[in-house]
């Protein structure tokens, strides 16, 4: 349908794309709060929520009814207007990234191609990253605009943490680009769709790439711009009621998107495990199989969401030293010579 | 050799890391397998509404005062366990039985008021012990929560037991089963 020139059923299949997947975030995070206490009660032989509905289903619902009737409280000395900005952007910059991630085979509805993918823009990775660091500002925004002391310090803490890991992260993934040859989300899971998973050539660019994200999601034992030992709270201690629901849903966002984007460079990404999807799409249909694949992604991410759970209830935090050499003598030197190896080992093949 | 309390102590090795434990990753690997062993054990939660955590048998809780067969109250204010009581917590006053009311108090006195300070009391059983009527018992019970202070002074009418002649099912509950055990003994 033309309109002024304009394709307005690819407008509509998009913003329809795009509010589905901002629904399935918010409700993934959602449920990760539920899915992380009840990891963390489980680890501790405990229960966990059991009272809000069956097995403490509506948990959630609980939580987030608490949140927005809680009272709010702007501190006077705070800069209003960034202090309001921090938790707005933590949120915007965790919901950005999932537009260029190929959630799925095609679909077809009627005779149009329906890609599961908002953007299939060719720098996508390069696009998350840029977003990704967009995400320090949330931290530095809240820390700095809450003019307490404290809460300065962990968003230092946390900007200087994110920095510097995402140099790893980054070193780390050119080794995955060499490998794929392209910045492109739906090429790179597409050269893993036909050949073998990225993981198999690139085990210690995962590891590296996986404790990076655990740094840049802010997660345990990376958690340093929220020790609430040490800095009573963190980056995010001025905040109440909803905005500090915001800061907490954000890093769950966080968590879910970058599950997603690690099983995307490193684990097939919606490839269907030991599955020729050509062949079940002729039995089954295309849809189906487009839904089946959407399904595996997330199978894929939540199971590293759990992964970050589980890390989170075992290894005790770093201390901030430790964290840096970890970073900038370890990671980056090891992420270094692992991007120049699989660079020989590729000239040395295709010779 | 010091005597060991379990056999799970290991003496400290303080050589330097080799190689492999300065990764950290190999012993990282190691806590989550412990970690994740937790996750599939049995869960040591009491689930506290819907089940109760049963007491030893030893235990000692809420006061009872104790009627006999017929219904008849057994204190007879003879004052021994407020003697008995080391934090002081009982407090009684004696009064002596009229014409007609021989089916109320089994002796010649009884207690017009009898108070314990539940939080005074420290649980100790001296007053059950010192009891010569076996009139007073702690039972199976907590002490529970309350807003005021004057709520955790218990009156007799909070102590007493129900009749056994007029209320028997009140009666067995109050008696709960280790009192019933010890009323055998």
């Amino acid at each position: 349908m033309y309109l002024l020139a304009i394709d307005w059923i690819f407008i509509i299949e998009k913003l329809v794309l795009i509010a589905g997947i901002v629904t399935l975030s918010m409700v993934v995070a959602m449920y990760a709060t539920y899915g992380e206490r009840k990891v963390a009660a489980f680890i501790q032989d405990r229960i966990g929520p059991n009272r809000a509905g069956p097995f403490g289903l509506l948990q959630p619902l609980a939580d987030g009814g608490k949140l927005f009737f809680k009272e709010e409280i702007i501190p006077l000395a705070s800069s209003k207007f960034l202090f309001i900005l921090g938790p707005l952007l933590a949120m915007v910059t965790a919901l950005l990234t999932s537009a260029v991630i190929p959630w799925g085979a095609n679909m077809s509805i009627g005779d149009r191609v329906v890609p599961l993918q908002v953007a299939d823009v060719n720098i996508g990775i390069l696009y998350v990253f840029g977003v990704v660091s967009l995400g320090v500002y949330g931290i530095m925004l809240g820390g700095w605009a809450s003019n307490n002391k404290f809460s300065l310090l962990a968003a230092i803490r946390g900007a200087s943490q994110m920095v510097s890991y995402e140099l790893a992260m980054g070193l780390s993934l050119i080794a995955v680009l060499m490998l794929t040859g392209s910045l492109q989300m739906s090429v790179i899971v597409g050269e893993q769709y036909n050949s073998v998973w990225n993981i198999v050539y690139q085990p210690i660019g995962f590891i590296i790439f996986f404790i990076c994200a655990l740094a840049e999601t802010n997660r345990t034992p990376f958690d340093l711009p929220e020790a609430e030992n040490e800095l009573n709270f963190g980056y995010h201690q001025e905040y109440s009621s909803m905005k500090l629901g915001f800061y907490l849903f954000a890093e769950y966002i966080n968590m879910f998107i970058s599950g997603v984007i690690m099983a995307t460079l490193y684990f097939g990404g919606y490839d269907i495990p030991f599955v020729n999807e050509a062949r079940l799409a002729t039995h089954i249909g295309e849809n189906w199989v487009a839904l089946l694949t959407f399904l595996t992604l997330m199978a894929k991410a939540l199971f590293f969401v759990f992964v970050f759970m589980w890390i989170r209830w075992t290894i005790p935090r770093f201390r901030f030293d430790q964290l840096m050499r970890l970073g900038w003598k370890r990671l980056i030197p090891l992420a270094l010579a692992n991007m120049i190896i699989t660079a020989l080992v590729i000239l040395w093949l295709k010779k | 050799m010091s005597v060991q309390l379990t056999n799970r102590s290991k003496p400290v090795d303080r050589r330097p890391m080799n190689w492999v434990e300065r990764l950290y990753l190999v012993n990282i690997f190691k806590g989550m397998a412990i970690t994740l062993k937790h996750f599939f054990k049995k869960k040591a939660t009491i689930k506290y509404p819907e089940e109760t955590r049963p007491f030893s048998k030893v235990f000692r809780g809420l006061h009872i005062l104790n009627r006999d067969e017929e219904g008849r109250e057994r204190c007879t204010a003879c004052g021994l366990c407020a003697v008995a009581c080391p934090a002081e917590a009982i407090t009684m006053e004696a009064a002596e039985r009229q014409e007609g009311e021989e089916q109320l108090y089994r002796e010649e006195k009884y207690a017009a008021k009898y108070e314990i300070n539940m939080l005074r009391c420290i649980f100790c059983g001296y007053c059950e012990e010192a009891c010569p009527k076996d009139a007073i018992y702690l039972s199976q019970t907590f002490t529970p929560a309350n807003y005021q202070r004057k709520g955790f002074i218990y009156k007799k009418e909070d102590l007493l037991i129900p009749n056994p002649v007029t209320d028997p099912e009140g009666y067995q509950k109050a008696l709960g089963t280790i009192s019933r055990e010890k009323e055998g003994v």
